[in-house]
């Protein structure tokens, strides 16, 4: 981890009672570095706040939103809860994996993608919805869709 | 950013307005008066305005602000704590989402009336991770507030009042939205619920004396101080008064959202979504999110209130409509459910954990034509075991949609089994 990760960390005890309530912004911090955390600089977070290793790892794999293993350079999600599923998200989700030639859960070969499905993204008024890098795009179908994933570098 | 409503009341009449989310476009609306009056209160009386005013905490519950308010320790050494559940991820639910992105003031405003009321010090906004604008219109607004020395030590013109607000992002999981997850989780440790007593106001987020609402719920409490009990009464039924944003989604001509009282008959809320798509005919109708039963077309009447849906076998919830048409297989609505709660357990009671994972396989067997004799029964038998179990009400929330689709769409299911194969060919793709 970069020593300015580390001072960006520190910064954030003295916002909760005590400084563990800083370990889920810290663990956003740390992500930023490579886009997911190993056991290396979860072993460094884990110092940091004077905590066993496997503490913070089981922090990391409880939440949807860490990644323990390298990830590709865009994330592009598509919500399969119960109203998108309705306006064809599903349908959505296969098609775009066979355009890009990957299943849920994977990274195209090139590194250029990792397609995953998420629960509930809270746009039910606008299913279907895709997240591509924290980004909502919403109101889609799979012209819309493809066209966004083919502008990724 | 989150579309305007389409029928608006007080809470959404201005947020078509982007200025709306600003301090400066707030005020000009008559923002933070019911602030500036509350500050002029004993917070006994702020109390007590909440708590005869009627509102009921608009995050799934139900349960009666003020008298949530009440449970806090009037005296305590430790630093009191609010704690606002921006962790909106039920499916068919997206309110919060809109007000936080086009009303983050009214929030903002609603807690430091709870604050001076119940004499916290601090704030922690808990907003699910994915809501990544609606965070950054809340930090916005804290520093538009503390720019102007309404945060912070005695602040907002009142000496003697303290209060800071910070924002706190959840990282992805459902269970989060759990008030006592939601704690563990702010502490930096998995969202996995309590067990309850203690309550929060007792032993809340590090220990500390701690109340938690819905960001909804505090966004309806400046106009209570401002416009009065009686004014706010004058919304909704005797037990649930005031207005909620109804989502409206799945298969209707536009979906959306949409502010009318807490009562409004569910057909009416379906009308204004364009009613049902392509002129076909309703199936069925989740109600309140996926964690309620679906009940069948034949109760379109039922007033969308707690107290009207509870005689209907269903519950309010979040106010989250999901529409099916005549074309859904609820088979396969049963796997999209019951997949949903099987990811999202949190693990750490047997009869969820299990119970869950059991619902989805059967669910998949039956759909895909490979049912046994006897799978109904069990997948009727189940959710009874799931219920009232376990630590958290999550567990219930898993059981109980199936339980709906059981009692009113029985046919279907049965229809898989002797077919050997899901007979809703035109249905949404599983």
């Amino acid at each position: 981890m970069r020593a300015e990760t580390r001072e960006r960390i520190e910064k954030l005890f003295d916002r909760y009672p005590e400084k563990r309530g800083a370990l889920l912004p810290a663990l956003y911090l740390a992500q930023a570095e490579r886009g997911f955390v190993d056991r290396e600089a979860a072993r460094e977070v884990a110092e940091l706040f004077d905590l066993a290793p496997v503490e913070v790892m089981e922090v990391l794999t409880f939440y949807n939103m860490f990644h323990t293993e390298p990830q590709g350079r865009h994330h592009v999600y598509v919500c399969t809860s119960l109203p998108c599923s309705l306006r064809g998200s599903r349908t959505l989700l296969r098609e775009l994996g066979e355009h890009l030639g990957v299943g849920p859960g994977e990274t195209t070969a090139d590194g250029r993608i990792s397609l995953d499905r998420e629960e509930c993204l809270g746009s039910c008024g606008t299913a279907p919805v895709l997240r591509v890098d924290g980004r909502y795009c919403e109101n889609l179908d799979l012209d819309s869709a493809r066209r966004i994933v083919d502008e990724l570098e | 950013m989150i579309e305007a409503p389409a029928t608006t009341s007080y809470l959404s009449e201005h947020y078509a307005d982007e200025a709306y989310a600003t301090l400066s476009g707030y005020e000009a609306k008559g923002g933070y008066q019911g602030l500036e009056k509350a500050l002029g209160m004993e917070p006994a009386a702020i109390r007590e305005a909440v708590k005869s005013s009627g509102l009921r905490g608009r995050g799934g519950a139900g349960f009666v602000a003020g008298v949530k308010w009440g449970f806090m320790p009037e005296q305590s050494d430790a630093m009191k704590l609010i704690v606002c559940n921006g962790d909106e991820s039920e499916p068919g639910s997206f309110k919060d989402r809109l007000i936080m992105e086009r009303g983050p003031h009214q929030v903002l405003e609603g807690i430091l009336i709870g604050a001076w009321a119940m004499g916290a010090e601090r704030t922690y906004i808990y907003v699910r991770g994915e809501y990544a604008l609606s965070a950054d219109r809340l930090e916005r607004a804290i520093q538009e507030l503390r720019d102007k020395g309404k945060l912070g030590r005695d602040c907002s013109g009142k000496s003697g009042f303290s209060h800071d607000i910070i924002v706190h992002r959840g990282a992805g999981a459902y269970i989060c939205g759990e008030e006592t997850g939601l704690l563990e989780s702010l502490e930096g440790k998995k969202g996995q619920p309590r067990s309850k007593p203690p309550f929060p106001a007792q032993y809340g987020a590090f220990g500390l004396p701690t109340t938690v609402n819905n960001v909804e719920t505090f966004a309806h409490v400046p106009f209570i101080l401002d416009r009065g009990v009686d004014w706010f009464r004058g919304f909704g039924t005797e037990k649930s008064p005031g207005t909620t944003l109804f989502g409206v989604s799945g298969h209707v001509e536009r979906p959306g959202l949409f502010e009318k009282p807490l009562g409004t008959p569910l057909g009416e809320l379906i009308e204004l979504a364009g009613g049902v798509r392509g002129g076909r005919a309703l199936k069925g109708v989740g109600p309140g999110g996926l964690s309620m039963p679906i009940l069948p077309s034949s109760d379109l009447d039922v007033g969308m209130d707690e107290e009207s849906l509870s005689a209907r076998g269903s519950h309010l919830g979040t106010g989250g409509i999901m529409v099916m048409d005549e074309t859904t297989c609820m088979v396969r609505v049963a796997c999209v459910i019951s997949y949903f709660f099987r990811e999202e357990s949190c693990g750490q009671c047997t009869q969820c954990r299990e119970g869950t994972g059991w619902l989805h396989k059967l669910s998949r067997r039956i759909e895909g034509g490979r049912g046994q004799p006897g799978d109904l029964e069990v997948l009727g038998r189940l959710p009874k075991m799931m219920e009232a179990q376990t630590i958290c009400a999550f567990s219930d929330a898993a059981a109980w949609p199936i339980q709906g689709l059981l009692r009113h769409f029985r046919d279907d299911f049965e229809s898989h089994l002797p077919e050997k194969s899901c007979p809703f060919g035109e249905g949404f793709e599983l």
